[in-house]
């Protein structure tokens, strides 16, 4: 590989008890590209960018951001690393506002004494920052910017959170399963986001059952088989079927994909 | 690849996905709407109603600025009780403690004045140090050895409790002799008059107390962190909230907060008892008042304003039964039904989340 990948993982081992859900794997995202990540239920693809975004600490193995070795011992950690994630749960606070969500754990302040001392969140500029973000997405909430997320759709909720990690990812945004709720507008929408995040440079990795979607806007496709990479493939010399065959086992993957 | 199906460009890029439009309609849906909004609407609506009752029923007798400040007076050790209790419930836990916690930091305040003759502002400092050290064990117990809050604070009630009889050897300490001695204890005691109303600086603190929290949940990071943990402690983590941190300071603060009532215990009652009914009903008591305020047990729901209406909701009825020369079994009878109804109530509010 002559490109250094800006997120690498190397034998990374993840059990859950009896389970191993992680199995020696090998990761590789490189420079602005959309990399998706398909494979069977159960695979382990949500393990997988667990264990490189600080969501579970591998208990063997090494991730590599832009070439350096890091050690995520929390999602926080890898947020301030410039990784944001949109996770399959949607970690979102269900009692709590749009914008609350929108800002969690990174909440803007007031200018001055009441910023700095009374530690006052400055809620015009979250709300304005908030709406600006969902309207890029298509997601029009001019009135009510504040009501809880419980209130919203389950795609709704998608959206925020898929806006969330758009606005604040600044190195590596990874989506896991971003349009499994969503209507067919409602992906349209996201997918042309994931464009745009990459037009500004920003790598992406996609994880997605649909494989309409992830050959349409996929660089390279690594599929996932029990627990570790079983192949790289690109979607312009394969064709889904390939891929399916492939992720289920009905097929053996092309030497060199492996090797990749 | 050009799977790109037309059904799908057929979406016309312009209509909003999401309008989020209210799609309850009349005048129940708009109030459940603002009691989603505004948890603490119900308990104020019932302290209204209930001072009007009494207030019908008894007259001036119970309308005076003497009865309404005295309720006040009442309430002011529960009251402080239930700020501490707030916070934790909110973050989805119960504190069985605080009452305990209360008394015994009480007895330390106390003892380490008379016992080893350390000055009173000095032996407060070290009480409040206590609770909040009291209250950093429970937090460390469920935070990272992630145990049932209730089992905690079930064992720290009765290891607190049990402690200040045994450090107490269950003496008290007179209230001449803290008046003659140490009267800084006593200052939570100390009584502002103005046209018949009674204030102690107890009761200011309760108010000053509620009204400091009620602003730091709603308008600081850290508050808004503490309901995303009481609502979903694992999405609160994914999104990037310190929850253990955030849970530590919660516990800290209620076990402050506790032996700040304890400060308020000997202001109010002018003694040091170990053997105060706060320490073995203090608990309850709290949680009566959170209940009733609105907040919810499971956890990321209520304003702490709604607990202190519950505190003095519960002060309404002991003080207004009584005036009418009732039974006091009716104010527990009444308490008990206030207490069903608020829940009955979080359960219809929070059933917009279904
Ligand atoms: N927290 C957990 N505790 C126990 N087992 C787990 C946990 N998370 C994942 N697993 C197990 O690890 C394996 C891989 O799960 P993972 O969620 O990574 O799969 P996936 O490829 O994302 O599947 P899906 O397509 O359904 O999202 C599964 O067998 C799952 O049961
Ligand atoms: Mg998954």
């Amino acid at each position: 590989m002559s490109v250094e990948p800006i997120l690498k993982g190397r034998n990374l081992v993840k059990r859950y008890g009896k389970v191993t859900a992680l199995d020696h794997c090998d990761f590789d995202l490189l420079p602005g590209e959309i990399l998706a990540v398909i494979g069977d239920n159960g695979a382990g693809k949500s393990s997988l960018i667990k264990a490189v975004s600080g969501a579970v600490i591998p208990d063997e193995g090494e991730v590599f951001l832009e070439g350096r070795k890091v050690n995520f011992r929390s999602p926080i950690e890898a947020r301030a690393a410039g990784i944001e994630t949109v996770y399959q749960t949607l970690a979102m606070s269900p009692a709590l506002s749009i914008t609350d969500n929108m800002f969690m754990g990174r909440e803007i302040r007031k200018p001055g004494f009441r910023g700095k001392y009374l530690r006052q969140l400055d809620k015009p500029a979250m709300e304005k920052f908030a709406r600006d973000k969902l309207s890029e997405l298509g997601l029009m909430t001019i009135q009510n910017i504040n009501q809880a997320v419980e209130t919203l759709s389950g795609g709704q909720r998608q959206g925020v959170a898929v806006a969330r990690a758009a606005a604040f990812g600044s190195k590596v945004i990874i989506l896991d399963e971003p349009t499994a709720a969503l209507g067919v507008k409602e992906s349209r929408r996201v997918l042309e986001l994931i464009l745009d995040v990459k037009s500004r440079g920003i790598p992406i990795i996609l994880i997605s059952h649909n494989m309409p979607h992830v050959f349409e806007v996929a660089d390279r496709i690594h599929v996932h088989r029990l627990g570790r990479r079983l192949c790289v493939i690109d979607p312009k010399e394969h064709s889904m079927s390939d891929a399916v065959a492939f992720m289920t086992g009905a097929k053996e993957p092309p030497a060199e994909a492996v090797a990749a | 690849m050009s799977e790109t199906d037309n059904y799908e460009t057929a979406a016309s890029r312009d209509g909003d996905f999401a309008s989020f439009d209210d799609h309850k309609k009349g005048l129940l849906g708009h109030f459940h709407n603002a009691l989603h909004t505004n948890p603490a609407l119900v308990p104020l609506i019932v302290l209204v109603a209930a001072v009007i009752g009494f207030g019908i029923l008894l007259g001036s007798r119970f309308l005076s600025p003497f009865a309404l400040t005295l309720i006040l007076q009442q309430v002011q050790i529960v009251g402080v009780l239930a700020a501490a209790q707030t916070l934790i419930i909110l973050t989805a836990g119960i504190d069985l403690s605080v009452g305990a916690i209360a008394v015994l930091t009480s007895v330390i305040m106390g003892q380490f004045t008379f016992r080893y003759g350390i000055p009173a502002p000095v032996s407060v400092v070290i009480g409040l140090g206590v609770g909040t050290a009291l209250g950093a064990v429970s937090g460390w117990l469920v935070s990272r050895v992630k145990l049932p809050p209730f089992i905690v604070t079930l064992g720290m009630w009765q290891i607190v409790l049990a402690a200040n009889y045994l450090y107490s050897a269950n003496q008290t300490i007179r209230s001449q002799d803290i008046e003659a001695e140490a009267p800084f204890l006593h200052f939570m005691g100390v009584k502002l008059q103005f046209a018949g109303a009674t204030f102690t600086l107890g009761v200011i603190v309760m108010v000053l107390l509620v009204l400091i929290l009620a602003y730091a949940l709603k308008s600081t990071a850290w508050g808004r962190h503490v309901y995303a943990v009481g609502d979903d402690p694992e999405a609160a983590q994914l999104a990037g909230v310190n929850v253990h941190g955030t849970l530590m300071s919660v516990y800290m603060l209620a076990g402050f907060i506790c032996a700040l009532a304890g400060w308020v215990m000997i202001g109010r009652f002018g003694s040091v008892s170990p053997s105060a009914t706060t320490g073995v009903i203090g608990n309850i008591q709290a949680i009566t008042a959170v209940v009733i305020g609105g907040i919810s047990l499971f956890g990321g729901r209520g304003s702490i304003l709604g607990a202190f209406f519950g505190a003095l909701i519960v002060g309404v009825f002991e003080l207004g039964l009584r005036m009418a020369g009732a039974d006091p079994q009716w104010t527990f009878l009444l308490i008990g039904v206030l207490i069903i109804a608020a829940v009955a109530v979080d359960q219809w509010i929070r059933e917009v989340s279904s």
